[in-house]
Formats: C-alpha cells, structure tokens, sequence
C-alpha cells in the first residue's frame, strides 16, 4: 500500500517506522525538518518537507496514488482539513484522522471521516486500569 | 442579525465595528486574553474569550441562534473549522470564512463553507486593475461561479474600434452591459453602439467564454 503520513510526531513517526517495516510505501510529510529525527534508524521510506494543507506539496508526495492517508499533526484543524482535502479532493480511499477534541471528533466522525480521539482512547484506558 | 465572528486580529476588530454601527449584534470570540481586554476597552461588553472551533465555546454564546458565523483568524484551518462546527453543530445558515492561501477557495466551497473571503485574491484583483498590460479583469464572480463580470479596455489597435456592438459575435452567454466612454457617462450600449479606443466595456461572460472575449474586443 501507498501510505501518506502528514505530521512527524511521536505517534506518526512511530506509525510511519511500524508500515514501513512491514513493507508498505510510507512517505511521511512535515513542516519541520528536524521532526524527522524521531524516524526509526531503519526507516526506508520518504521524509518530506511540506505543508500537508497545499496541493504543491501533496501531489509531491504523490497523494494521487495514495491508497492512504493518515493527518497525525499537533492540530486537530489541520488534521481535519488536510483529511477532508484527502479525502473529498483526491478521493484517498482511506483516510483516518487524528482528533484530540471529542467533541470535534465526534462530529466529523458522523460527517463521514475515519476518526481517532486520542483524549477519548486514552481516558477509557486508563478508566478501564483503574478500575479492572 | 446575530452575528458570530471568529478571531479579534485586525481584521475581526474593524469588521465588528463596522457591523455594531450597522445595528448588528455582534459577538467576537478571541483567544488572547490581552487582545480581549483591549477589545472589550473598544467596543464594549460583546467579547467572549474562548477557541472560536469548540462547540462548548461556540454552545455557551448561544450560537444556535446566530443567522451569521465569520471566521477571520489568520489560519485557514482554523477559519475552516470554526464554519464547520457553527454549520454542522449549530445549523448557522451561513458561514463565511477568510483565506490566506487563494488556492483554497474550491476546497472550502467543496466543503459547504457558504462564502470566502481571500485578502489576497483581493489585492490581486486591484493590482490587476492597475496594470494596463492586463487587457480583461474580472469584476466579480457571480455566486454559482459560471459566470463572471468582467471589465475590458479596449485597445487603440484593436479590430472593434469603429465597429457597432452588434457587427461582431459575441461568445455564447456574453453580453456587453455597459460602455464607458473616454469623455463621456457610463451608458447602456445597444447594438448600433459604436465602440472607440480606449472604451472601457463590461461585459458578463462564462468562464469558459473569458479567453474568447477577450480576443474579440482587444482585437487580437
């Protein structure tokens, strides 16, 4: 699979080192050069320098050939916008986006998109430890 | 109206100024909590200190009763959002948001933001209207966007000057709505109107048909 990865964070550097091992096409995006120190050593896939919210920079990254794309940035907003352009404007066949709002994820999640809160995974977690 | 504006920046303080002289409610919502005192100093009691994208922000100023919501930070992504939510959330029946990056008006319409607004396409369109060497400069896009309102000078060289109106084919969907003369009043051609160099015409045109009409009146 061609996956496009927008934001090298810790859980999209992670996610990219995860996919690339098993042998998909990962190209992961970011704004910021030096995010990309967080890529595991053996990473094989592109790291590349753009802003996932512009066409120059996503068509780059080869978005018409992606079969998905995954926003892990700091921002819930760019995260939605740069996966509702996935998604509605290339037509991505997946795409998932990360929420930390709730209520936010809650709401796009009926507008259609592939959602994670992580606020809302992590809380149930930690719930379900205290109280298992 | 009960309008909502997101973002206090420049752009938010004179918009909301503008629409409390017009007798609008206005409410902005800023994130800064200096900004919002300077605000509150000029304007008075009508700004609310919260992230203009949370629905619990947007719940508590009673957005569900807004006709307006305009979003006006300086990020797009934001602006997006803040549409959305006041949209989807609260069924505000229209939203308006600003734009840095001009390439994103298509997505935001593509995404049910009702109108946008891009400072940039803006001054774009008045530097174009500076420049002589830009022989047709769109007016004003018409809501569906199909059509366009264009204005076009007609050049000393050009094969039109001396010919009436209705001598040449106009693409299809065009028409010429008025003449602007050198030394005369703006007037309403009709088809025995004759043109001369240095007329500034305008004209409604498809945006298919622009290239065309602009061949056709600048004579090339």
């Amino acid at each position: 699979m061609k996956v496009i990865i927008m934001g090298c964070s810790r859980v999209g550097a992670q996610l990219a080192g995860m996919l690339d091992a098993e042998g998909h096409n990962v190209t992961i995006m970011d704004v910021e050069p030096y995010s990309f120190r967080k890529l595991p050593q053996t990473f094989k896939g592109v790291a590349l320098v753009g802003n996932g919210l512009e066409d120059e920079a996503l068509k780059k990254a080869g978005i018409e050939e992606a079969d998905v794309f995954v926003s892990t940035t700091q921002g819930d907003n760019r995260n939605v916008m740069a996966c509702q352009i996935a998604k509605h404007i290339y037509h991505v066949p997946k795409v998932v986006s990360r929420i930390y709002d709730p209520i936010r994820e809650e709401m796009y999640r009926n507008l259609g998109l592939d959602t994670v809160s992580p606020t809302r995974v992590v809380a149930d977690l930690l719930k379900d430890r205290i109280e298992g | 109206m009960y309008i909502i504006v997101v973002g206090g920046g420049e752009v938010g303080y004179h918009l909301s100024k503008i629409l409390l002289n017009d007798g609008h409610e206005v409410l902005i919502l800023e994130q800064d909590a200096s900004r919002c005192e300077r605000l509150t100093e000029e304007l008075g009691a009508i700004v609310h200190r919260g992230d203009g994208c949370e629905a619990t922000t947007l719940d508590s100023v009673g957005t569900g009763r807004a006709d307006m919501l305009v979003a006006v930070t300086d990020g797009d992504e934001d602006n997006l959002v803040a549409c959305q939510v006041a949209k989807h959330k609260f069924n505000v029946p229209r939203t308006i948001a600003r734009m840095t990056n001009p390439n994103n008006e298509t997505i935001f319409k593509a995404l049910g933001i009702d109108a946008t607004v891009s400072s940039t396409n803006l001054i774009l369109a008045h530097i174009e209207q500076e420049l002589p060497s830009h022989p047709l400069i769109p007016l004003l896009k018409l809501r569906s966007g199909t059509f366009e309102v264009v204005e076009v000078k007609v050049p000393p060289g050009s094969g039109v000057v001396g010919k009436k109106i209705g001598s040449f084919r106009m693409p299809k969907g065009s028409i010429v709505l008025l003449v602007i003369g050198k030394e005369k009043d703006p007037f309403i051609p009709t088809d025995d109107t004759v043109l001369e160099a240095e007329d500034e015409v305008v004209a409604i045109t498809s945006a298919e048909n622009e290239e065309a009409m602009r061949a056709i009146l600048s004579g090339k």
